[in-house]
């Protein structure tokens, strides 16, 4: 089994922080914001692995810190401490200690993100196809035809019409989006992709042939996968193993059939039972 | 009934409690729970219901956390793993390659088709999709599920029907042990005929198999050796010795 | 007159900065490097950041080449000139490419190759290509540190989608040195290639914009363009395919104005480099006079 993803005790806080931070927030105190100095604990002490192929779902409500978690591993945002280590090609990258242009390179070559807001992942100003030869483009492919090609191919895999990948996206129906979201992550072909609540928001069908979808690619490419959202049934259909957070902290993790069946903190039970 | 060979697996002193954070409780579903599965045999768990028959086979799937005891299994490269303690890589490692659960509900994708779901085993193992497509047709008409329902989802299946897809899942990744939770269950006579012959099929090939049948006609006709599970003593009793 | 004013107009302190920033730009090829740029007697726009440029590095004894469109006579050109005329002392000015230690230009690059002695100075209105994809400047300034110029290409890319062709016709993005992209100034498409390999030091001076950046001598400059649609410059061609000439020199190998014969309402063409235009007419003259003895 070849690892993907290593991160250690990664902590993000947001606001200057004290000593107290840390031991005055969570779920035993009921809050992510240090009653000392008004700091906000995003993420505290988010320790996980990652293998080929698998994918992890990260459970909670918001403000819970999951995406805060995806975020610093996209390097959307930088983390107040903690280690992360990605593994691609019998090499190691230590995520947080790499400078700005090794970050990009990484981020174009190797990772990909779909956000829950198509806004964020895709720029509305240029066509479907244009959106996915941004991100060829940004990993050097520069020849017209190939990204075309390229480009047809990927739509046609998330069945985007290929006739319309001249289009603007917003001329596309919410699940089309993300569709091209989808298309426009899997360009490079990436070992490893985040999924931020990219069902959120869509209709239950659509939904469905979404994650579908998710699963295929999975399933052929191998992909390795963080999927974060608050729905349990995407968590059932998607993810082997679970994470469940509250204020900043991993509450609880196992294999999804048994964080769902047999919860064992108080708050994925409640969670749990409210949901089911 | 020929126990020579090692156990494939061995349950010693398995218990499990819940423990409701809600209510305040502990609630005993198994207590003290020890059995043998060879491989090639059938072990039929027996026993009321409130046995905890079920979390038995959860508990060695770890869809439920065990709370004691060891249950020991023997991989195919005769090592022996405690799935009670296990990382969770190598569970979901072997439950890709080794262990299959057939449980009475069917959790799929709303599009999917049947014939896609009950390759899935297949195609994580990296078989290839026309292949496996062989393999599961075979299996759908072995268990009469009608041709016609081959390429629709199984949403607006009959229980029956829906059961029958859930068993071929389980049965067409040959297992080395295979866990069955009332699978005829809501089955008519002639299928339930089909499922016997086809579970008879797994016995010769060696696989080893737990279960739990609703008829105690199946368990006399199928199984090797019987365990009967009784109610676990009343909690006071267990929380004394947990303490 | 000129005495009441110090020589280049501008104070010393002045020059000096322009100057290392000058010096940073040759040493970091298409890098654009802010500086402070000086109100001048002139809207900015007029063409101050070129200026500033030209009246740093001119010396006594130097002769300048004012251009403006190819044009050294039109108001705009006439009016750096003679400005520059009126603070150099000692300064000399002429129209030929040829002649001329140091050109200022707006719009074209001379059709004359220039020489390894020569400074060319180009009036920029906008310096950052990126402009027209990043609103944000901390954004572009991360963009272009990381040569990351992957959305100018897809503007690239949905020109073809819409157009089967680039359609950028000046101002068009080009790489310098395998790194950062530069806005050339809106010189045509036909003077981009000219910027390649140049034995001139080319300095671009952005007066509003308050940025200086240069392609030094010899130096690769690749417009960008895709592997299988590589970039062109303008062809000329008329509805039969035959490469237009100039009206009045008959040049067929230099960058034409088309302009509207106000007589005969029909389409002439005539060399847009006016310098370029007048050598050609006279050597035509002459090699008529000696073929006529």
């Amino acid at each position: 089994m070849d690892k993907v993803l290593e991160v250690n005790n990664l902590s993000k806080v947001y606001g200057q922080g004290c000593a107290a931070c840390f031991e005055l927030t969570g779920p035993e105190h009921d809050t992510n914001i240090c009653p000392k100095c008004g700091s906000v604990v995003a993420a505290h002490n988010v320790s996980f692995d990652l293998y080929k192929g698998e994918i992890l779902g990260i459970m909670g409500e918001s403000g819970s810190g999951k995406s805060t978690a995806v975020k610093c591993l996209y390097f959307d945002q930088k983390p107040t401490s903690g280690r992360a280590s990605f593994f691609n090609d019998e090499k190691q990258y230590d995520l947080f200690n790499m400078n700005a242009a090794h970050q990009r390179h990484l981020m174009n070559h190797k990772f990909g993100m779909v956000y829950q807001n198509p806004h964020l992942g895709l720029n509305f100003d240029i066509s479907a196809g244009g959106n996915i030869a941004e991100r060829l483009l940004m990993s050097e492919v520069d020849h017209y035809g190939e990204i075309r090609k390229r480009a047809t191919d990927l739509l046609k895999r998330t069945e985007v019409l290929a006739e319309r990948m001249d289009e603007l996206p917003k001329n596309f129906s919410g699940g089309m989006q993300q569709r091209v979201q989808i298309a426009k992550a899997l360009a490079i072909n990436p070992p490893l992709l985040f999924l931020d609540e990219v069902t959120t928001g869509l209709d239950l069908s659509v939904q469905a042939a979404i994650l579908d979808l998710i699963l295929e690619i999975q399933q052929e490419n191998q992909t390795a996968m963080i999927v974060v959202t608050h729905d349990l049934g995407v968590i059932r259909l998607l993810a082997g193993r679970t994470l469940v957070m509250k204020y900043g902290r991993i509450i609880e993790n196992g294999l999804t059939d048994q964080i769902l069946e047999d919860p064992q903190h108080a708050y994925t039970q409640r969670l749990v039972a409210s949901a089911l | 009934m020929n126990n020579t060979e090692q156990p494939i697996l061995r349950v010693e002193n398995y218990g499990k409690y819940f423990q409701l954070h809600e209510q305040g409780k502990i609630i005993p579903s198994s207590h003290d729970v020890n059995l043998d599965v060879y491989p090639g045999q059938l072990t039929a768990l027996i026993g009321p219901t409130g046995a905890g028959k079920s979390t038995v086979l959860k508990g060695i799937y770890r869809s439920y956390l065990p709370t004691s005891g060891r249950l020991l299994f023997r991989t195919k490269d005769n090592v022996e793993i405690d799935l009670a303690q296990a990382d969770e890589h190598l569970i979901l490692e072997l439950r890709r390659t080794e262990i299959a659960f057939v449980t009475q509900f069917l959790h799929a994708l709303p599009r999917q088709a049947t014939q896609d779901i009950v390759a899935q085993p297949l195609i994580r193992r990296g078989m290839d999709y026309s292949q496996a497509l062989n393999i599961v047709h075979e299996t759908l008409s072995a268990m009469n599920l009608p041709k016609a329902l081959w390429s629709i989802s199984p949403a607006t299946f009959s229980g029956g029907e829906k059961q029958r897809v859930n068993l071929a899942r389980g049965l067409v990744s040959r297992p080395r042990l295979l866990l069955l939770d009332e699978p005829t269950a809501s089955l008519d006579p002639v299928t339930t005929e089909k499922v016997i012959g086809l579970i008879e099929n797994l016995k010769n090939e060696g696989v080893a198999m737990l279960a739990i049948f609703h008829q105690p006609e199946l368990v006399e006709r199928l199984a090797d050796s019987v365990v009967k599970l009784n109610p676990p003593i009343v909690a006071e009793q267990i929380l004394k010795e947990i303490a | 007159m000129s005495l009441s004013y110090p020589f280049g107009f501008l104070d010393e302190y002045a020059k000096k900065e322009i100057r290392r920033t000058t010096l940073k730009a040759v040493a970091i090829p298409g890098y654009q490097v802010p500086y402070s740029s000086r109100e001048m007697p002139m809207g900015r726009g007029f063409g101050t950041g070129g200026l500033q440029l030209t009246l740093s590095v001119i010396g006594k004894g130097e002769t300048l080449k004012v251009i403006d469109q190819g044009t050294d006579d039109s108001v705009n050109a006439v009016s750096l000139r003679s400005f520059i005329e009126m603070t150099c002392e000692g300064v000399n000015t002429t129209t030929k490419t040829e002649e001329s230690d140091l050109i200022q230009s707006r719009h074209r690059i001379p059709e004359k190759p220039l020489r390894e002695d020569q400074i060319l100075i180009l009036q920029v209105p906008y310096p950052d290509p990126l402009i027209v994809v990043e609103a944000s400047e901390e954004k572009r300034k991360t963009l272009h540190g990381e040569a990351d110029y992957s959305r100018l290409l897809v503007k690239l890319y949905e020109d073809i989608v819409k157009f089967d062709e680039i359609t950028i016709s000046h101002r068009y993005p080009t790489r310098i040195n395998n790194h950062y992209v530069i806005d050339p100034s809106p010189i045509p498409r036909w003077d981009v290639p000219k910027l390649n390999q140049s034995p001139a030091l080319i300095l671009l001076g952005a007066g509003r914009e308050k940025k200086i950046y240069a392609v030094p001598p010899y130096t690769k400059a690749e417009p960008l363009a895709f592997e299988d649609v590589p970039f062109r410059v303008e062809d000329f061609n008329d509805v039969n395919g035959m490469r237009r000439c100039c009206q009045r020199c008959n040049c067929n190998n230099s960058f034409l104005d088309e302009f509207i014969d106000s007589k005969t309402g029909h389409k002439v063409y005539q060399c847009s480099d006016a310098d370029w235009c007048e050598e050609n007419t006279i050597n035509n003259n002459e090699t008529l006079e000696i073929a006529n003895g």
